[in-house]
């Protein structure tokens, strides 16, 4: 388990490293930070929530920042955990917690935590969490890490609380990438599934889009303007190696990655139209996969690699349509409305999200494949690049709020919504990245 | 895509109609002056071609008016080219043709409502609408690219009606490469 935690750890560390020139340059060029605020709004009454009591962990000071805030803020996002303040009541780790005392403090469990200074500059941290109404301990773990570490390590514990009381898999350490433009200025940014901590993996003066990850989250293939015109190059995140997908005559734009990694669907404009194409990962085997009079583009594979979904205006206004990821007959998917774009297939195959216009207003629209009844998850007006989580239990989009582009987060089931609110600038284009590997 | 073929269609009878005769004047009288300068050396062997057409002009791009006009603007979620823009792009076509070392880069923007994507492919087709029509009008493909920034850049920063026509707009940008 402790060699679990610093493999993660020494992970990060390297990529950190690989880009510790742009992040000095990030560092300089950067307008400070607005106030790093996540309100979570919650509808409904949260009744069904776990009620979950994670004071301060003790020795919290021997780290650059606070861990159990980390892990109380990641937790809370979920709407399925809420956060019980411990009020007056101490818990230590290691000392048998009062559980009756918690129970009555309206907690189902109890997370304590210790923290002391361990080898080599390293500081050993050792966290349990406790069922209050069976009085039973859940589990008991350690781990050590540096000391600006608090985020990755936060994020580790609510991955280990979370897959306990939920019984999945935690998002926590998952990372998403988006682009922001300030001024003149746009940066293709890597940060933690908060929006906190972010990275530019590329700076430039050109306007940067439709960043996707690869399946094994080692590579981001995105669209640059910097040759005056769009074209799609695939970064390598460890390497900070970049190669050009496709730059055919015309506009090269939407990559996706089939699930094995091996190809990209994408759109070119090569032969007059915006057309899917789909071609090996360094770009060789190119291959139209659909034919039209009008617009295909916005190509994006299901989970199982059999189909790509697509926005096409085939039929007279933008719809969503699938093809066989071989190519082959077309199909309609979507019928309600006459803006119907960006489609993104759920991790498990079974749902549809998409934006739709509905009395001018763009909003997040999540479909049944199997029904085909659908749903709008959200109230604004501009919304846009939805992106499933890899746990498929909420969405991030880009909307627009205070005139200025943000991120948020909204939960399939539609009764938790918050927003990345962390970044002065104007933010679009977020691609959720996938569990690690 | 129907509607465009009609409009270059139109275009193409447009052109076919008003090359020849507005031209001629304009040549006899240029004729006349270039005689009279030169009638004491020797009878002329009438240079034909000592004044062209205007569009061959060098400074003709900021000389005639309708080649001061680069921007073809279009409807929402729309890629036709409306009647208005007929005479613009005429203009453009005889402009390159008689240019033929000249080249436009064509590009294709749209409104920042939607999908990034989507207005990057209706830039893209725009911008194709303009491209179609240059070349039906006997424009060569080597002297034209067609391309979308969609609405990456956008010229008006507004979020109003206002700004987001000024948007739905394709632009014949000569000298870019």
């Amino acid at each position: 388990m402790g060699n679990k935690i610093t493999e993660e750890l020494q992970y990060m560390m390297n990529f950190k490293k690989a880009f510790a020139a742009l992040l000095m340059l990030g560092a300089l060029l950067s307008a400070p930070l607005a106030s790093a605020q996540l309100t979570i709004e919650i509808f409904g009454s949260g009744a069904n929530s776990i009620p979950l009591a994670a004071p301060n962990f003790a020795g919290e000071a021997l780290m650059q920042g606070s861990v159990s805030e980390v892990v109380r803020k990641d937790l809370a996002l979920t709407g399925l955990l809420r956060i019980v303040e411990p009020g007056n009541l101490l818990g230590v780790e290691g000392v048998q917690p009062d559980h009756a005392a918690w129970k009555g403090r309206g907690a189902d469990a109890l997370l304590l935590g210790s923290i002391n200074p361990g080898q080599g500059g390293l500081v050993d941290v050792r966290f349990r969490l406790y069922d209050t109404v069976r009085a039973t301990e859940l589990f008991v773990l350690k781990v050590s890490v540096r000391p600006d570490q608090q985020r990755a390590l936060g994020h580790h514990i609510a991955n280990k609380v979370y897959e306990k009381l939920i019984g999945q898999p935690g998002i926590f350490s998952t990372r998403i990438a988006y682009v922001e433009k300030q001024g003149s200025r746009y940066q293709l940014l890597i940060s933690d599934f908060d929006g906190e901590n972010a990275v530019p993996a590329l700076i430039s003066q050109e306007p940067i889009m439709s960043p996707a990850w690869s399946p094994d989250g080692k590579r981001l293939a995105y669209v640059s303007f910097d040759k005056k015109k769009p074209i799609i190059y695939v970064r390598a995140l460890d390497s900070v190696r970049t190669t050009v997908l496709a730059n055919y005559k015309g506009s090269n734009s939407a990559p996706s990655w089939s699930p094995d990694g091996r190809r990209l669907a994408m759109t070119l404009t090569k032969d007059g139209l915006s057309q899917v194409y789909v071609a090996n990962m360094d770009g060789s085997g190119l291959r139209r996969l659909t034919s039209s009079n009008g617009i295909d583009t916005e190509p994006q594979w299901s989970p199982d690699g059999n189909h790509i979904y697509f926005t096409s205006d085939r039929g007279g206004s933008p719809q969503i349509y699938r093809v066989p990821a071989d190519g082959g007959a077309v199909q309609r998917v979507t019928f309600a409305g006459a803006y119907n774009v960006s489609p993104r297939v759920s991790p498990d195959g079974k749902t549809l999200v998409y934006i739709s216009r509905n009395d001018g207003r763009f909003q997040i629209t999540m479909q049944d494949l199997a029904s085909q009844q659908t749903q709008a998850l959200t109230d604004s007006a501009k919304d846009e690049s939805p992106s499933f989580a890899p746990d498929g239990r909420t969405i991030l989009y880009a909307t627009e709020a205070g005139g200025r582009g943000v991120l948020s987060v909204v939960s399939t089931d539609g009764r938790t919504r918050y927003r990345l609110n962390n970044r002065a600038g104007d933010v679009r284009e977020p691609a959720w990245g996938p569990f690690e590997k | 895509m129907k509607k465009s073929l009609v409009v270059a269609a139109t275009l193409a009878a447009l052109l076919a109609a008003c090359t020849t005769a507005p031209v001629e004047p304009a040549k006899t009288e240029a004729r006349t002056a270039d005689q009279s300068a030169k009638s004491d050396i020797k009878p002329v062997a009438a240079p034909k071609t000592v004044v062209a057409d205007p569009f061959k002009d060098a400074d003709a791009l900021n000389k005639i008016e309708l080649l001061k006009k680069r921007s073809i603007y279009f409807e929402y979620d729309k890629y036709d080219i409306a009647l208005d823009y007929v005479t613009v792009i005429e203009a453009h076509s005889k402009y390159l043709k008689a240019n033929p070392a000249a080249k436009v880069l064509i590009q294709g923007n749209a409104d920042e409502r939607g999908s990034r994507e989507y207005n990057l492919a209706l830039g893209q087709k725009r911008a194709e609408a303009i491209y179609t029509n240059l070349k039906l009008l006997g424009v060569q493909e080597k002297q034209l690219e067609a391309v979308s920034l969609g609405e990456e850049k956008p010229k008006a920063t507004g979020h109003d009606e206002a700004s987001w026509a000024e948007n739905r707009r394709g632009d014949l940008v000569y000298g870019a490469k």
